[in-house]
């Protein structure tokens, strides 16, 4: 009797299972033809922070098309869209940037928006960093050998932070960082698993504000060093340039360039708010 | 695919000093002997003597290392198609019983594999489980299923491997039974087995093979009377020959 | 396509220490499936697709292969079986660096134009997990042949119709093999990550979804999805064990 009734259960459980995937898997077929979508090289803090899940719709509703962004560190979407692997690039290092348009695979470049790099460590400062100099606090940093988790990849952040340190007059060369007694760690990876090992390690970290605000893994971090100008991070668009890369969606690629820095888009990015705060401000000037 | 009585002929099939060894052991050696058609053949023998061997180098299961197996017939798709084997453990595929029947007649190539299937399950009284799973019948059922499988390809010579050696009194009476209603049918039967009483019941002639060496090869009716060698008369008498 | 909408219960639990990060995600977890969070579900769905198509496709290829494998004989044979065993091993983001070199409009098959979609995803995964079925088919049928050999032999069966027969005798037992390489490939992040792009509503699956949350700091969420891929991959082997033990109690 028993075993009849188990029998039965298991029946059940097995449609169950079966109806549940199957209603999965047909839920995840595209409900509409995807003809209208280009690629966008894009980097992990921008993700990070959100502002693509809140602007991309808004860009879809406008002009039906559908911006698939894959996120990699600027050095990585630079590359892929050298390999014509991206129509539109949208990136946060002027110099990488200026080099890929010399180059001849960058078109129609525009500035679009900028968000603020802010200096995060342990609660109790023991550096005693805070405040709004960022090349005076990382001085503090590298005097006191207090642990700081650097990014190491290719990105737009990490080649900000390369360059305060080397205002700082702090030979900023791995070797001779890396080699000091250990407190400079490199994590070769995205701002949030950084991030996520300054927190472990309770040590000082060169972050965006955008990425700081949406993470959730803080544990005793928090913002010490904000406000200087220097800190100032630009976000440009371009166009991967069709003479290099026939297959390229060029009409549809300039209509998001042309979104990203029209009134409405500006606004749009504008409004993107984190705990009440703005993360991006929108500068395109024509 | 020509019907048995007019499928060109095979036998008589002459062993000439086979000798098998494996590794430095020699199992079998210097047996001659030729298989004539329409005989009832019994090879027998103390475990251990060669038996198995013998069979499996006149089916072609094996290679000898020594000498040669030749049939009368050159035409080596007559031969294959000419002769079957019922192994000691019947190995049954995953499939329904009637399957396994139909599986042996496609590989074959029979032109009425579902008809033929349904004869040789009929003949061998086991119509009635057609469509249960082989491997959940008992050894004789499976045992028979083999048999049924073989008689379907009708062969001119049909090689058995001491087929009764596990199963017991009963299901060993109905596999006799089939073997002797396909030998009425024509075929020639080469069996083995180391049961004296299996031997007695069955053999026209017997092959009698002790530690790898054809040492008697008599009509039974002698064979039983008046062993020629001391061998054969010890293990008539019950005694184990080692 | 937004991100996942928080129960609001646990808002105000985002940063709290990491001791109860386990009981949170669980609880997480049993929300986002008793909802039937869409969000969610459309990610799942994206999961099951592509190694579902994935494993189909490594399999038909496989299966045949592992059986030939097994039956033929040719010098140096032993050497390609250890290849192999050995690509079982293969790490999946080197295997999804070469399909991306591969389609990138800079490679060979560039032409094809499915970079950064799950068809990309699909044959990222059908090429990482096809070694695994075919060395555990190979071994399964090699030792089957052990058993059947004499019956096949016997018979004149072909090789191909070998093949055959012991690919169907055996399909319990392959069936293990196949749902190996569906665990293997539902679980795997690297290929997936490099040839899909983890894109926002197009090749999002459970586990870059998981390594985008993790990187987020939003670990509650990571284990929530972490255990409902867990969920997911468990009850589809245990719905593929009760059919298998049903059917092999009919056929032996």
């Amino acid at each position: 009797m028993v075993k009849r009734k188990f029998g039965r259960t298991l029946l059940h459980a097995m449609c169950v299972t079966v109806g549940v995937t199957v209603a999965a898997v047909v839920m995840s077929l595209p409900v509409l033809a995807q003809d209208k979508f280009i690629v966008v090289a894009s980097t992990t803090s921008t993700q990070d922070s959100g502002l693509f899940g809140h602007i991309l719709p808004l860009f879809k509703a406008r002009t039906g098309i559908e911006a698939h962004v894959v996120a990699q560190g600027t050095g990585q979407a630079l590359a892929m869209a050298r390999k014509g692997d991206a129509d539109v690039v949208f990136v946060h290092d002027k110099v990488a940037e200026a080099k890929f348009v010399e180059e001849g695979f960058g078109i129609d470049r525009r500035e679009v928006m900028y968000n603020d790099f802010v200096i995060v460590g342990p609660k109790n400062d023991p550096a005693r960093v805070a405040g709004k100099d960022v090349v005076a606090a990382l001085k503090k940093i590298e005097a006191g050998r207090s642990p700081f988790a650097s990014r190491g990849d290719k990105s737009g952040t990490h080649a900000a932070e390369l360059r305060y340190w080397k205002q700082a007059d702090i030979d900023s060369s791995v070797d001779r960082l890396a080699g000091k007694g250990g407190w400079y760690r490199e994590t070769g990876s995205g701002m949030g698993p950084t991030l996520n090992t300054a927190s472990a390690m309770n040590a000082y970290a060169f972050t965006d504000r955008g990425t700081w605000l949406s993470f959730k893994n803080r544990g005793e971090l928090t913002i010490l060093v904000e406000g200087d100008t220097k800190l100032f991070n630009q976000y440009g668009v371009m166009l991967v340039n069709p003479a290099k890369h026939p297959h390229v969606k060029k009409e549809l690629g300039l209509q998001f360039i042309e979104w990203i820095t029209s009134p409405e888009g500006q606004a749009a990015i504008a409004a993107y708010k984190i705990e009440g705060q703005q993360l991006f401000f929108p500068n395109y000037r024509p | 695919m020509a019907d048995a009585a007019t499928r060109p002929h095979v036998l008589p099939l002459t062993a000439e000093h086979l000798g098998f060894d494996v590794g430095e052991v020699t199992v079998l050696s210097d047996v001659s002997l030729v298989i004539a058609p329409g005989s009832r053949n019994i090879v027998l023998g103390p475990n251990g003597a060669g038996k198995s061997v013998l069979m499996r180098l006149l089916h072609g299961l094996l290679t000898p290392t020594a000498g040669s197996v030749r049939w009368s017939n050159a035409d080596a798709l007559a031969v294959r198609h000419a002769q079957a084997m019922v192994f000691q453990r019947p190995v049954m595929l995953r499939r329904s019983v009637r399957e396994n029947v139909e599986f042996a007649l496609r590989v074959f190539g029979h032109p009425d594999v579902r008809g033929a299937a349904e004869a040789a399950l009929d003949r061998v009284g086991l119509v009635h489980l057609a469509d249960r799973a082989a491997r959940l019948c008992s050894g004789g059922e499976q045992q028979r299923i083999a048999l049924a499988r073989a008689w379907a390809l009708q062969p001119e010579v049909l090689f058995l491997d001491e087929p009764t050696a596990s199963l017991d009194p009963a299901a060993t009476r109905a596999i006799e039974e089939t073997i002797a209603a396909i030998h009425a049918q024509g075929t020639t039967i080469v069996m083995t087995t180391h049961d004296l009483g299996q031997a007695k019941r069955f053999a026209d002639r017997v092959l009698f093979l002790n530690h790898g060496r054809l040492v008697e090869d008599t009509p039974a009716g002698i064979f039983f009377q008046q062993p020629r060698s001391p061998d054969a008369a010890a293990f008539i008498r019950g005694e184990l020959l080692w | 396509m937004h991100s996942f909408p928080m129960p609001e219960i646990l808002q105000a639990c985002r940063y709290t220490p990491r001791m109860q990060e386990i009981p949170q995600s669980l609880s997480l977890a049993f929300t986002l499936i008793t909802s039937l969070d869409r969000t969610m579900l459309s990610i799942a769905g994206l999961s099951l697709r592509v190694s579902g198509v994935a494993v189909l496709t490594a399999s038909l290829l496989a299966l045949p292969f592992g059986a030939w494998l097994a039956l033929v004989r040719f010098p140096g044979r032993q050497g390609v079986i250890a290849v192999l065993n050995g690509m079982m091993g293969l790490p999946p983001v080197v295997v999804g660096l070469l399909i991306y070199l591969l389609l990138s409009r800079a490679g060979p098959l560039g032409a094809l134009g499915i970079l950064f979609t799950p068809a990309a995803m699909m044959v990222a995964q059908a090429v990482l997990i096809f070694p695994i079925i075919a060395a555990l088919v190979r071994q399964v049928i090699e030792d089957a042949w052990g058993e059947y050999r004499e019956l096949l032999v016997s018979l004149k069966a072909s090789r191909a119709q070998s093949m055959r027969a012991l690919l169907w005798d055996m399909r319990f037992t392959l069936t293990t093999a196949v749902m190996a390489g569906f665990g293997r490939a539902i679980a795997e992040v690297g290929a997936v990550m490099i040839v899909g792009g983890n894109i926002d509503g197009v090749t999002r699956v459970m586990t870059t979804a998981i390594a985008l949350e993790t990187s987020k700091g939003d670990l509650p969420l990571a284990l929530a999805l972490g255990a409902v891929l867990i969920a997911m991959v468990v009850s589809i082997n245990l719905a593929a064990q009760l059919i298998r033990s049903t059917a092999m109690k009919k056929h032996g």
